[in-house]
């Protein structure tokens, strides 16, 4: 099997990225877009947080303040995004992404 | 590495891919709050206990909440009869596995050279909160004032219509 256990959790991390970027490529609706999204930004957080668990510093904090930073930027891009896509629907009754083609209003 | 890491990945993982794959958009949220949950649990396992706790409080608790209110606001639990996924999700399928045979690959290739210390580091919740109100005191400041930006900014983004329709 994989002999660091570091490789186990960027392995994981690398899946969980595609899966997300899977979902954001291939979904009609505009929130689950937003869901690969998210699970994108949590791959990542899972990358800073092993890369600090194993690091050569873990005592000076760097990938966890830059994963606990990228956790609040995160939640601020998920209530810009999900207030856009109600806004949205509010506009053109529909959350799909093929019939939103034009950006003016 | 261990039974227990297998099993919470699992839970991650397949609560992603349950995410991704089912057509029900109510059902999605509650498998990605799955994913949430198994990342949260996978953080713990790597000593980072503020950030495992911070990621329930605010996926689980928040975001997965603020996704389930967007559905239901935009009556997205009603299947559209053109199907989930769109027309080009073949050439988001193959992006998709390309990136992971990169990363996958690249791993692997880097495996031999990764660091082995298991080890926990010493670090406490007091550490980290000396560090953010010490070291990282202007991130700490810009996140704060983002923050409050942002969420100003979701409540005009989603108010305005309304404004116009009264």
């Amino acid at each position: 099997m994989i002999a660091s256990p570091l490789a186990g959790y960027l392995l994981v991390a690398a899946l969980i990225f595609a899966i997300g970027l899977a979902g954001a490529l291939a979904r009609r609706n505009a929130i689950m877009v937003l869901i690969g999204i998210e699970l994108m930004l949590n791959a990542a957080n899972l990358n800073l947080i092993a890369f600090w668990r194993y690091g050569p510093h873990p005592e000076l904090l760097t990938g966890m303040m830059f994963a606990i930073f990228s956790i609040a930027v995160a939640a601020a891009e998920a209530a810009v995004g999900l207030g856009l896509v109600i806004s949205i629907y509010r506009h053109a009754r529909t959350t799909d992404l093929e019939q939103m083609n034009r950006m003016k209003g | 590495m261990g039974v227990v890491f297998y099993l919470i990945s699992a839970v991650a993982v397949g609560g992603a891919l349950a995410a991704i794959l089912l057509k029900n958009l109510v059902h999605a949220a509650l498998a990605l709050t799955l994913a949430f949950l198994g990342l949260a649990f996978l953080f713990l396992r790597l000593d980072a206990q503020f950030a495992g706790f911070a990621q329930i409080l605010v996926y689980v608790g928040a975001v997965a909440i603020l996704v389930v209110f967007a559905i239901l606001l935009t009556r997205g639990s009603e299947l559209p009869k053109e199907g989930v996924f769109s027309k080009t999700w073949l050439i988001g399928l193959v992006i998709a596995a390309a990136v992971f045979a990169v990363l996958g690959w690249a791993v692997l290739q880097a495996a031999p050279w990764l660091s082995h210390d298991t080890s926990a580091p010493a670090v406490t919740v007091n550490d980290i909160g000396n560090a953010l109100m010490g070291r990282y005191v202007l991130p700490l400041e810009i996140v704060a004032v983002l923050l409050t930006a942002a969420m100003l900014g979701a409540v005009i983004v989603a108010m305005h219509e309304k404004e116009k329709t009264k």
